[in-house]
């Protein structure tokens, strides 16, 4: 019965028997009737102005799960039988063990910690030879048996012996997981370990380089992970769910900008945090805020927010200066950005006035969605559209103003030509200048890399050609790469002419 | 007096192979060489208004206003039909900018910028509006941390460099060929005043990088391969290797062989065996 969603996905030659566990699960959940929704909410969800993210309709774990794992390290944990690490060795099979217990929405931990912040108590004693050997098996682990790219690890603001081994050792092997995030604090970190980073990011585009001053500000004491897609959220906690609204659709519904802004805007940010409410509510049902990792304290219910997330700016306000009959397009009009920070700011005005019950600090977090797989034509959250980027420096002023307002994640992924290789100090001068600019997150990708990122996540161009040509994949992200690069056109992204010639184009 | 203002080509806000880290870059219009080999031909004249361009300008981007070309950037689609228009290989759509105009965007970029790399065309031959520019960079206490190079022919003389060598951190230098009568056929102009010039930049310390074409056939040729080691031993600047590519030349240099990686390792190789290395090549020779 190939018309059987289970016997479909049961036969798929492409997936492993995990693989097809997982897609059975989401199967079986999605059989069951969604979350109930008054009919205007209802209505907006199946024209897909507002989406759930295929998040599922019965929903039994948070989205994002950031655990504090500094509390196993601590104390151990009675439910799983550990007691609390001494060494190296014991604190790397902790956590390893621990990995497997934390649920997301992937069915994969999207979060695998602070890594520095968690191992450094242990490295008193272990040569830097040591650490490298002991990280580079803990790095393999995590790409073989959690093949999934939507899973961070986060290092910094500090420049320590654990941070730099992590970075090496991420250099050198080149993995799809774990994504990896430097937290970078101009008062703290320092330009040595920045230079490491940018380095790394000409070497297989990564770390991506968070703005520290700026997320801390934006949290408390307890502090903030940085997970998946570039996702700021509470350590301890983490994301109920993700709701994203289409905001060319919203433009499409109004009249004008002051339409969009005065009446549109509002109405559907009201829609949306309807459907959050609804989602959060069916999550707290499930009693997974009974689990052991609430009881031990690796997690608290009060510190999972409701992620806000917005895409097709950029749609959204070329629809609106069309309509308008303004020349201009977005990233390259000051008209036009004008008109995109226009937009974010009302959002942001608009969620800050919306109060929800049971998430973090009682309001929605706005965030820049980095796209689905299937976001033909559209562009994820506010960045400029594929093909069209201008330089770096013009890219980074052109929606940095925008930045400020995104707490829960925002990104722009820089394209540069691989001339860069030759001249690492001009990607550490474009992060350290992006960064003080006030750019949240802070994200490239260097010409010809194998290794680079789709939407957020990373991806193998070469593991995509052979996704294409019907091969197996270990990786649960590959195939969503393989969907979002034939379906949107990702890899037009186009490196950008940073070659600094004057080029007669009349040559062909 | 009037504050000199510079015949501008094209601002790049980003560019990474002009000098180290991000450079802001000013192509300069105008060239005292009119190379065979350059890939910015439009750069090399001068524009003086005949008006030839106008036709070939289809969004009306470019009209006549009192005997002088006028150019709205903001009609541009980019098409470059009126630089293969042009007889004299000028750029219609070379504008002016003041000091104070490239001043405040460098305060707009200052953040993201290691500094600025004047090019062209030949920027020195704008030198009193380069040496303004710089003399400004200089005293601006916002924009002090950045670098101030020049990318030259090396055409200017020992009067030009004194003028500009007080405000200017280094010179990016090109040599087209070590052999006069080679140097003639592939530039119009003579080497004398070339090599001279890095002789003074050299003593001066300003002499940031000396770079060279290889042009199969013709600059890779064994004498001037040595002249090369010769001259490199005694300047002693560093060393950048450039290869020929066919990408936007005109006339008979779009049948010359490009240089090929073997060639420019193998060049590469014998200076640093000279003990004149790291050479710096072209980045998709090193991987």
């Amino acid at each position: 019965m190939s018309d059987n969603p289970f016997a479909r996905i049961i036969r798929n030659p492409n997936l492993s028997p995990a693989q097809k566990s997982h897609a059975l699960a989401v199967a079986a959940e999605n059989s069951l009737p969604p979350p109930s929704l008054d009919d205007e909410t209802r209505a907006a969800q199946d024209a897909r102005v507002i989406c759930d993210m295929f998040e599922g309709n019965a929903p039994y774990k948070p989205r994002y799960v950031l655990p504090d794992y500094s509390v196993l390290m601590r104390q151990g944990s009675d439910w799983l039988e550990l007691p609390a690490p001494r060494t190296l060795d014991e604190a790397l099979n902790v956590l390893m063990i621990a990995f497997h217990h934390v649920p997301s929405v992937t069915g994969m931990p999207v979060y695998v910690g602070q890594i520095d912040d968690l191992l450094l108590p242990f490295c008193d004693g272990v040569s830097d030879a040591e650490l490298v050997s002991k990280l580079r098996f803990f790095w393999r682990y995590l790409d073989r048996v959690l093949p999934d790219a939507f899973l961070h690890a986060n290092i910094g603001p500090a420049d320590n012996r654990v941070a730099r081994a992590v970075l090496a050792v991420d250099a050198e092997l080149k993995q799809i997981a774990p994504n990896l995030t430097f937290r970078y604090d101009p008062g703290i970190s320092g330009d040595a370990i920045l230079r490491f980073c940018t380095a790394n990011i000409i070497a297989c585009s990564k770390p991506h380089i968070a703005n520290h001053p700026l997320h801390r500000a934006a949290f408390d004491g307890v502090g903030y992970g940085i997970v998946s897609c570039y996702n700021a959220l509470p350590l301890g906690g983490g994301a109920s769910t993700l709701v994203r609204l289409n905001l060319l659709e919203v433009a499409r519904r109004s009249a004008d900008v002051a339409d969009l802004l005065d009446r549109g805007l509002p109405h559907y940010v009201e829609l949306t945090a309807r459907l959050i409410e609804a989602r959060v509510t069916a999550l707290r049902a499930s009693g997974f805020f009974q689990s052991f990792l609430v009881t031990e304290g690796w997690i608290d219910e009060a510190r999972f927010a409701a992620m806000f997330g917005i895409f097709a700016m950029a749609e959204a306000v070329n629809h609106l200066q069309d309509s308008a009959g303004r020349k201009g397009g977005y990233g390259h009009d000051e008209g036009a950005n004008a008109l995109g920070l226009a937009i974010t700011e009302r959002l942001a005005s608009l969620i800050a006035a919306r109060p929800l019950a049971h998430v973090w600090r009682g309001r929605a977090m706005l965030h820049a969605q980095a796209g689905l797989s299937t976001d033909s034509g559209l562009t994820p959250g506010i960045r400029i559209p594929y093909g069209t980027e201008p330089d770096p420096v013009t890219h980074v002023q052109a929606l940095v103003a925008q930045h400020a307002h995104f707490p829960s994640g925002v990104s722009e992924i820089l394209t540069l030509d691989e001339t860069v290789r030759a001249n690492p100090e001009a990607v550490f001068r474009l992060a350290k200048g992006a960064l003080a600019a006030g750019l949240r997150e802070f994200t490239a990708n260097v010409g010809d890399n194998d290794l680079v990122r789709v939407t957020g996540y990373m991806v193998k161009l070469s593991d995509i050609a052979r996704h294409r040509e019907g091969g197996m994949d270990r990786t649960n992200t590959t195939a969503l790469g393989a969907e979002a690069a034939l379906m949107t056109d990702i890899l037009a992204r186009r490196p950008r002419v940073v070659a600094g010639e004057l080029q007669a184009r009349s040559d062909g | 007096m009037a504050e000199p203002s510079g015949l501008i080509a094209r601002l790049l806000r980003w560019s990474v192979v002009d000098g180290p880290g991000n450079r802001m870059v000013l192509f300069l219009q105008g060239c005292t060489f009119a190379c065979a080999a350059c890939h910015n031909p439009h750069t090399i004249g001068t524009c003086t208004d005949c008006g030839i361009c106008l036709p070939a300008c289809a969004p009306g981007a470019l009209v006549l206003k009192n005997g002088r070309i006028a150019f709205d950037p903001t009609l541009c689609t980019h098409c470059d039909a009126c630089l293969s228009a042009c007889p004299i290989r000028s750029n219609p759509m070379a504008r002016r900018m003041s000091v104070p105009e490239v001043l405040d965007a460098l305060l707009r970029d200052r953040l993201f910028l290691d500094g600025i790399t004047v090019s062209g065309g030949e920027a020195t031959m704008q030198p009193k509006f380069v040496a303004a520019l710089f003399a400004a960079i200089k005293a601006e206490p916002d924009l002090s941390h950045l670098t101030c190079l020049i990318d030259s022919n090396g055409h200017l003389g020992p009067q030009g460099w004194a003028r500009l060598l007080p405000v200017t951190d280094g010179v990016m230098l090109d040599i087209k060929a070590l052999d006069p009568r080679r140097h003639r056929a592939l530039t119009g102009q003579d080497n004398v005043r070339v090599l001279a010039s890095a002789r003074l930049l050299a003593k001066a310390g300003k002499l940031a990088e000396l770079r060279y074409l290889i042009i199969p056939g013709q600059t890779d040729r064994e004498d001037e391969v040595a002249a090369l080691v010769e001259l490199a031993r005694e300047l002693g600047a560093p060393l950048r290797l450039n290869a020929f590519r066919r990408r936007g030349v005109r006339g008979a240099a779009q049948d010359w062989p490009e240089a090929t990686r073997e060639t420019v390792q193998a060049i590469a190789a014998r200076l640093d065996a000279a003990g004149l290395g790291p050479v710096s090549l072209p980045v998709t020779f090193t991987r």
